[in-house]
């Protein structure tokens, strides 16, 4: 018979508000097994974890039931005190009263009821619960980094820095991402290129970064410190190692009708291109929709012209498989789809245009070299109509856009606006806006300054409706602070589309175990304690894959979740989770259920021979679990037939008591 | 077609046997009744002349006495309608028994009748019965030979024929047919389509008559665990299984969600019933949910098939996508 502590924390107010604790203490008191009870204001606190030690001597307590917050928030640190005093971290269990209790609840009658209801779902638990000794596992010392952004790049940089090997994988050509699109960056409008490309030699010269790009990743194995990756890197039918990037097949090659996607497609290039002039790597690559030897065997113009003879247009996918002890998802954003906005006429004007449409329009590099045109007909506008907040911040419930601020759209839209006043003071700048939202460092200073200094027209509203007529676009919007209709003839219309994660990472979270918020970005596992890890092992997140962010907000991310990479691969091994599956090999029937739904491939079998209990022999085929690949997932023991799969710490008989506990 | 007799039957096991490709041969003999045809194991062609039988009562499947047969030394013959060789491969799959070990013959099927369809039919004095092309003629004591259409009176099972199909075999007697699918679902659509409170009440009918003789589980190729959780005291689960207002309720379901994915449809329990509760009905409910949400899909039409129950696919719904119950109802 265990005896157990009940400690009950009031978590100051927190629980205490809506819970009684002294009735939780005492109702507790008359649990079977449970020799002392009591409750305190912090338990978390140094106190707290005396006064537990100080009960588990007294009392010589072998189980500890924490009534407090979520296991998630605290397990561990209970765990460490049961170790302090003397007894095995396993024997604690956890009733959380807290999230799930006194959070949720407005009445304290029904709080307290439901609280003294986890508090012996817990007792009941505890009562089967065994020590537990966690096993090792190596590290392999190689970290992957998922998306060659700012983000990416910066957290391969200092992960290569500290020493550690570091693979970017990226899908595109070339490494850049967004911020190789933009032009200027706020508050400091330093060209985005001038402080970016220099990173992206610097890791293309870092020789502990690889990059792999024109890649995905397309299976993820094994667990934290022990992942083993598949990616599959895209044929570009281009030789890597042999391509000089000098750029004379991308000038002959005759197929010159091919969108140009690092332009938004507002302009072509030819069929073999290099996406821009500071790519990295700076290798061509063969668009095979449009090539025409490789669609229709006739041409071989670029391996004529290409003196390095680098052209290979039997070049197959390559498949790299890789171990890593670290993986960090990077995969950015994109702006969403604004067709379906059709009061904007995104369709029908060429003069409406994303905010990264006149990101490269403005850019020197751009379709246009820099100077600002008008896509319909290459004039110079003269009244340009900036709307903020095109599918962001929409209602909950709204058929399009989404419910969260994207959170760049007011900086970059001042930007934009600003730097249309300083080169071009002859136009006229409108922009409509529900809120301006300026958090953060010289931002609110930057905005003003547009307004006051720029002369751009601030309008609080939001557009209605804008209407192609006679080469102009007709706006009508309201201006809420004067409370009338503004009716502007643009020439030309900037859409601060809202931001959303790149289609890739949903795919990839599902590979990663890593879990998602509704919106698809992946979620943290602490918003405040541990912002930059994934609640999954050894999965780390950098950049707007985790919420939409600014530049130096991603950087200072990218760099959070390098420091946290290098803390886990500078350990030489990592003391694994003993809550793994185990099974009964008597009861197992070696059916291969638990292998098929094992996501860590940890399951194995073997035909081993059996005494029977009437002396005969008899071979059978039973389940082997590898416990240092098992997570702990439980899966196995749903899918378990026969009920052989077991969780050590979560046995079938432990969960079966705590819900008798409850139905009780 | 043509009509697989006992004599067809016996010629193969006896040349089988006395080639020594088999040693022991899984087949009929005859019981106390006409329609209590037994599953027996032959050794020698001797044993099989004198009580080898096969009828239209030849209904039991076969597939789930591999497991202990493969046990033994040498090979075992096994005969095997469409429906056995679905169980036949749904084992094979959950390797539960040595496929090496076993000669399979295939053999069509049109339907078998099973006892209580013919006790149904002449409640009194039936001496015997036979089939003669497409009528079954009942021999009765007090009203003659009673006459009656062979296809209308099968049971359920065979009337929703799922396939005529025998999917695994190392020799076919007889032609092969197709897979059919008659239906089956019907019954299902009937059910969901009943209010709440209407499906309870036939639930509470059908089990309350339940006398936990555990045929059903005897009987069923899909239960085949080395220990059932409910011959185990320690899974706790017999004392949730009797738990209820009628007492053998949850028995069932839990059993239903056991073989949840991996019951071929073959209909034994429902054949073995004493008390002719429906059980199919239940797995053919999960059936017909999970060819509804993750696309069609047979247990043991192909060996080494993954149930999509325990077949990860991204394109799977969330939850909030997963139809279920009357109209397509979101659960």
């Amino acid at each position: 018979m265990q005896r157990i502590g009940v400690f009950v924390c009031w978590c100051g107010s927190n629980i205490a508000a809506t819970v009684d604790v002294h009735a939780v203490a005492e109702a507790a008191r008359h649990e079977p097994g449970v020799v002392f009870s009591t409750d305190y204001q912090y338990m978390c606190s140094q106190a707290g974890q005396n006064m537990i030690i100080e009960a588990v001597k007294e009392h010589h307590l072998t189980g500890l039931v924490i009534c407090s917050c979520s296991p998630r928030m605290h397990e561990a640190t209970f765990r460490k005190t049961a170790a302090n005093a003397g007894i095995n971290p396993y024997m604690v269990e956890i009733a959380n009263i807290r999230e799930q209790c006194s959070w949720v609840h407005k009445d304290m009658a029904a709080g307290t009821e439901k609280a003294i209801i986890l508090a012996k779902a817990a007792i009941a638990k505890v009562h089967l619960n065994t020590a537990l000794t966690p096993g090792e596992s190596k590290v392999t010392k190689r970290a992957l980094v998922i998306g060659g952004g700012i983000a990416g790049i910066q957290t391969a940089l200092d992960i290569a820095e500290a020493g550690f090997p570091v693979d970017i994988v990226e899908k595109e050509p070339t490494i850049g991402g967004k911020m190789a699109q933009l032009d200027k960056t706020f508050p400091t409008l330093d060209c985005a290129a001038c402080i970016l490309t220099p990173k992206m030699v610097d890791a293309a010269q870092n020789e502990n970064i690889r990059i792999i790009s024109y890649a995905q990743v397309e299976e993820v194995g094994g667990f934290v410190g022990n992942f083993h990756v598949k990616i599959r890197k895209k044929a570009r039918f281009v030789n890597e190692d042999v391509c000089t990037g000098c750029g004379l097949c991308t000038e002959k090659c005759p197929q010159k009708k091919v969108p140009n996607a690092f332009n938004l497609n507002m302009d072509n290039h030819r069929a073999i291109y290099i996406p821009f002039a500071q790519a990295v790597p700076k290798v061509a690559v063969i668009d095979p929709n449009y090539c025409t030897m490789l669609k229709t065997g006739k041409c071989g113009v670029c391996a004529k012209v290409c003196t390095a003879g680098a052209i290979d247009y039997k070049q197959q996918d390559q498949i790299i498989e890789e171990e890593y002890g670290a993986i960090v998802a990077a995969t950015g954003y994109n702006p969403i789809s604004v067709e379906k906005f059709d009061e904007f006429a995104y369709s029908q004007s060429k003069d409406v245009i994303t905010s990264l449409e006149f990101e490269r329009l403005t850019n020197a590099a751009g379709p246009t070299a820099g100077k600002l045109l008008r896509p319909s007909d290459g004039e110079h506008p003269h009244t340009i109509v900036f709307v903020q907040c095109v599918g962001s911040r929409c209602a909950a419930n709204a058929a399009k856009g989404k419910e969260y601020c994207s959170k760049i759209c007011c900086m970059y839209t001042a930007k934009h606006a600003m730097l249309v006043r300083d080169k071009y003071p002859d136009t006229d700048v409108y922009v409509f806006y529900i809120d301006v939202r300026t958090p953060g460092k010289n931002f609110d200073e930057f905005y003003r300054r547009a307004v006051e200094e720029y002369g751009v027209h601030y309008i609080k509203g939001m557009v209605g409706k804008i209407t192609p007529e006679n080469g102009k676009l007709k706006v009508q919007g309201s201006d809420l602070i004067a409370d009338k209709q503004l009716h502007i003839d643009a020439d030309l219309v900037v859409l601060a589309a809202a931001i959303e994660p790149d289609k890739s990472a949903r795919p990839l979270a599902t590979m990663l175990t890593a879990s998602m918020d509704t919106n698809d970005f992946f979620t943290e596992a602490h918003p405040k304690l541990r912002p930059v890890e994934s609640p999954t092992a050894g999965i780390f997140l950098s950049g707007t894959c985790q919420g939409p962010k600014d530049i130096p907000e991603t950087v200072s991310q990218a760099s959070a979740a390098a420091a946290k990479v290098i803390g886990l691969l500078s350990k030489n091994t990592l003391k694994g989770n003993p809550c793994v599956a185990q099974s009964d090999e008597w009861m197992c029937n070696g059916c291969s259920s638990c292998a098929n739904v094992c996501p860590y491939g940890a399951i194995t079998y073997e035909n081993k021979e059996f005494r029977m209990p009437d002396r005969s022999t008899k071979v059978r085929r039973i389940a082997k679990v590898n416990p240092a690949v098992c997570q702990g997932c439980g899966a196995c023991t749903v899918a378990c037939p026969s009920g052989a799969m077991d969780l050590n710490g979560f046995k079938n008989n432990q969960i079966m008591a705590e819900v008798d506990a409850i139905c009780k | 077609m043509q009509t697989i007799t006992r004599d067809i039957l016996l010629e193969k096991a006896a040349s089988l046997l006395a080639s020594g490709t088999v040693n022991r041969v899984l087949g009929w003999k005859k019981g106390e009744f006409i329609y209590d045809v037994t599953p027996a194991v032959f050794t020698n062609a001797e044993d099989m002349y004198r009580h080898f039988t096969f009828d239209c009562f030849c209904g039991a499947n076969f597939s789930k006495y591999l497991i202990k047969e493969t046990q033994k030394e040498g090979k075992v013959l096994v005969f095997l309608k469409p429906c056995d060789s679905y169980s036949f491969n749904q084992l094979l799959t959950e390797h539960r028994f040595d496929r090496e070990k076993v000669y399979a013959v295939g053999i069509p099927c049109d339907g078998m009748m099973d006892a209580s369809t013919v006790k149904a039919l002449a409640p009194e004095g039936l001496t015997g019965a036979e089939r003669n092309g497409d009528a079954l003629i009942l021999h009765t004591l007090y009203d003659g030979d009673v006459t009656v259409s062979y296809a209308d009176h099968l049971p359920d099972r065979c009337k929703h024929c799922k396939s005529k199909k025998v999917v695994a075999y190392d020799e076919m007697l007889g032609e092969n047919g197709e897979v059919t699918d008659a239906g089956r679902f019907d019954e299902v659509a009937a059910l969901e389509a009943m209010t709440e409170d209407e499906r309870f009440a036939f639930w509470q009918n059908e089990l309350s008559r339940c006398i936990r003789c555990n045929a059903c589980r005897d009987v069923c190729p899909a239960c085949t665990c080395e220990k059932c959780v409910f011959d185990n005291p320690g899974s706790g689960v017999e004392n949730k299984a009797i738990s209820d207002r009628f007492e053998e309720k949850l028995f069932h379901v839990i059993r239903a969600f056991h073989v949840a994915g991996r019951c071929t449809d073959c209909g034994e329990c429902s054949r073995v019933c004493p008390q002719n509760i429906p059980l199919h009905l239940l797995n053919r409910k999960f059936i017909y949910d999970i060819d509804r949400n993750y696309g069609d899909y047979m247990a043991g039409a192909e060996e080494g098939s993954r149930a999509p129950l325990v077949n990860y696919q991204i394109a799977d719904p969330e939850a909030g996508e997963v139809v279920s119950g009357a109209g397509g109802d979101k659960v």
